[in-house]
């Protein structure tokens, strides 16, 4: 490499350090989906749908981006400047978080039917097959000798709802008694071999790593695991009681109204209702709304009863408070 | 190699030039002075800024919850653990590829690197992997009692690859100065193996032995995406600071991810300084009578 004149050096330098990169103009429409770390499958699905469904009726060319992670990460971009046009997480708290800070509307979960979830799942459990220690449902979990993975419910919103899944189903069966609940919870907890920090680290530990007797994650994960891993060597079991767990969608409009593409995220979200995407979505194990749908994979969902978070713990601010901040019911449980 | 073979260049004398390969002091003390602020002072600053919305109590309230508490055991221990056999088995190394020549000699050097380039993430899977109780050296462990993988000891495991290096290339440069004439001369003095190496060649090699050995042990109280994967991250077991970190971020809690980051911060300055104070004072006292 032949040295460069030490000015012109410097200047390359500075020029790379400053971040003074022409802006690039986009001939095309672009669209940024910031997402959830599991739903990578998902999209690559959707978003050819959505191209050929946009392209049809407008002059355009469409490039769908997407990024995934865990949302409460995603969502911490998009508040350092990430231009993400839509969101479609696996938390309510990480959109509400964007909406508190004026980037998506207020009244978010109106804008859109079903408190803007267009899909939804809830907890489950995927045993070893032929399930050698019976698990039915969350009470078995608390046994002792039974091995659980999960991913950590500090880092991973999957976590969170299998805890919630589990307080709330506690919480039903001892009539609300508060130190029955503690103590199931405290030997629930006690039983996790592994706490991976996101589901599909937990996953990995489950199948690859051959650890724990039961894995715990949504319906749809556990779903597309055992699809994904051979049906014949494991089994998934979905507990009579568990948690509603909704996957929220919203426009990022500050972002979207200076990307100039806020119709095009609109249509984007009300797109994901639409029957034959309803369809895609079911195919990937998520429960759907769309009635017609909802008939044709009847047999894939059992019935279960779904808690929901603001009925039982009062909404997810009073959850985050009293069970996941510091010192709260999680860390109290898991003190020693 | 490339290393050395780039610093070698970098000392040949441009033709014409007769004191300084680089022109003008001012200029080139400004613009490290301006990287440096760039690159590292800046985020520093940043991270002691998250800070200034907390009073002391509740800075110290956050550094001395029980949990944090118990990661800062965990991860000097596990560290502490992990420089130490690295000093050794790195010293080793050093000195293998410096005195040896032997089949494959290349190869070995240049994998002494890769713990460098390779991501964190992917040691941390790998040894999870490898570990794990259906892993081939998980296998072979667990007749013996042994756990390793999402325990204590991986965590020291995973500490130990990342930083190896540390130890091997600060020692080694050292080792290839030292002329082996002086171990012959040595012995021919009546010195016995043992003692010639203890009286006459570690002396020499201890300054850098210490400061490599206290980068791989700093390198450690970071170390995330390696240890990540193989301990466990059972709370008050084998949950690191980094996670800890990590959890508050999580909880969009920045003041109190920095807090901790900045205790972590300053334990490792703490150590760099002692270090190289150490050091100045070590090699002083070493030619102190000349």
């Amino acid at each position: 490499m032949s040295p460069l004149p030490l000015f012109r050096r410097t200047l390359v330098v500075s020029a790379i350090a400053l971040g003074v990169v022409a802006p690039v103009m986009a001939e095309e429409r672009e669209l940024l989906n910031s997402s959830y770390d599991i739903a990578r499958e998902l999209f690559a699905t959707v978003n050819p749908a959505f191209k050929d469904h946009w392209e049809a009726t407008h002059d355009d060319t469409l490039t769908i981006k997407q990024s995934h992670g865990g949302s409460s990460a995603q969502a911490r971009a998009i508040l350092q400047g990430l231009r993400a046009d839509v969101v479609t997480y696996n938390q309510v708290t990480d959109v509400q978080v964007l909406a508190d800070a004026g980037l998506v509307a207020k009244d978010w979960q109106q804008q859109l039917p079903n408190n803007a979830s267009p899909y939804y799942s809830t907890t489950a459990f995927l045993v070893r097959k032929g399930n050698p220690l019976g698990i039915e449902s969350w009470d078995d979990l608390a046994a002792e000798g039974v091995e659980l993975v999960f991913p950590n419910p500090k880092t991973s919103g999957n976590g969170r709802y299998t805890y919630l899944a589990a307080w709330g189903a506690a919480e039903r069966a001892f009539d609300g008694d508060e130190e029955r609940v503690t103590t199931f919870m405290r030997d629930f907890l006690g039983n996790v071999k592994v706490f991976d920090t996101g589901g599909r680290g937990a996953t990995t530990s489950f199948i690859e790593r051959g650890i724990g007797d039961v894995l715990i994650s949504f319906e749809s994960e556990v779903n597309n695991i055992r699809q994904e891993y051979g049906s014949d060597d494991y089994e998934v079991i979905v507990p009579p009681v568990s948690i509603l767990a909704e996957f929220p969608v919203a426009v990022v409009e500050e972002n979207a109204e200076r990307n100039d593409t806020l119709e095009l995220a609109r249509d984007y979200l009300e797109f994901l209702y639409a029957e034959d995407t309803q369809r895609l979505l079911a195919g990937f194990n998520y429960r759907v709304h769309d009635e017609t749908v909802v008939a044709e994979f009847a047999d894939q969902f059992p019935e279960t009863e779904l808690l929901k978070v603001e009925d039982v713990f009062g909404g997810w601010d009073v959850a985050m408070e009293t069970h996941f901040a510091s010192g709260g019911r999680l860390d109290q449980l898991q003190r020693r | 190699m490339s290393q050395r073979a780039a610093g070698s260049r970098l000392a040949l004398p441009f033709p014409g030039r007769t004191q300084r390969v680089l022109p003008g002091f001012g200029l080139s003390l400004g613009i490290s002075l301006t990287f440096v602020s760039l690159v590292l002072l800046l985020p520093l600053t940043g991270l002691v800024g998250q800070l200034a919305g907390l009073s002391l109590g509740e800075y110290w309230a956050i550094i001395s919850e029980a949990r944090v508490v118990a990661s800062y055991a965990i991860t000097l221990g596990a560290a502490a653990v992990a420089a130490l056999v690295n000093a050794a088995f790195g010293l080793l190394l050093a000195w293998v590829l410096v005195r040896y020549d032997f089949p494959g000699k290349r190869a070995l050097d240049a994998l002494m690197d890769l713990p460098f380039a390779l991501p964190t993430a992917v040691a941390g899977i790998t040894l999870a992997t490898l570990y794990s109780s259906n892993g081939w050296m998980g296998q072979a462990l667990a007749p013996l009692g042994l756990e390793v993988a999402y325990t204590w000891v991986g965590i020291a495991l995973a500490m130990a690859f990342t930083s190896i290096p540390f130890v091997v290339r600060t020692v080694q440069p050292i080792l290839e100065d030292l002329p082996h004439e002086i171990d012959e001369a040595a012995m021919t003095l009546g010195a016995r193996d043992g003692v010639a190496f203890r009286r006459v060649i570690l002396p020499h090699l201890w300054p850098a032995l210490v400061t490599g050995t206290g980068l791989a042990f700093v390198r450690s109280l970071g170390e995330f995406g390696a240890v990540i994967f193989i301990a466990g991250n059972m709370p008050y077991e084998t949950e690191i600071t980094s996670l800890m970190i990590f959890v508050k971020l999580q909880e969009y809690d920045y003041v109190g991810a920095s807090a901790i980051a900045s205790a972590v911060l300053a334990t490792s300055l703490a150590l760099l300084l002692a270090i190289n104070l150490w050091q100045g004072r070590f090699i002083r006292r070493l030619h102190g009578g000349n």
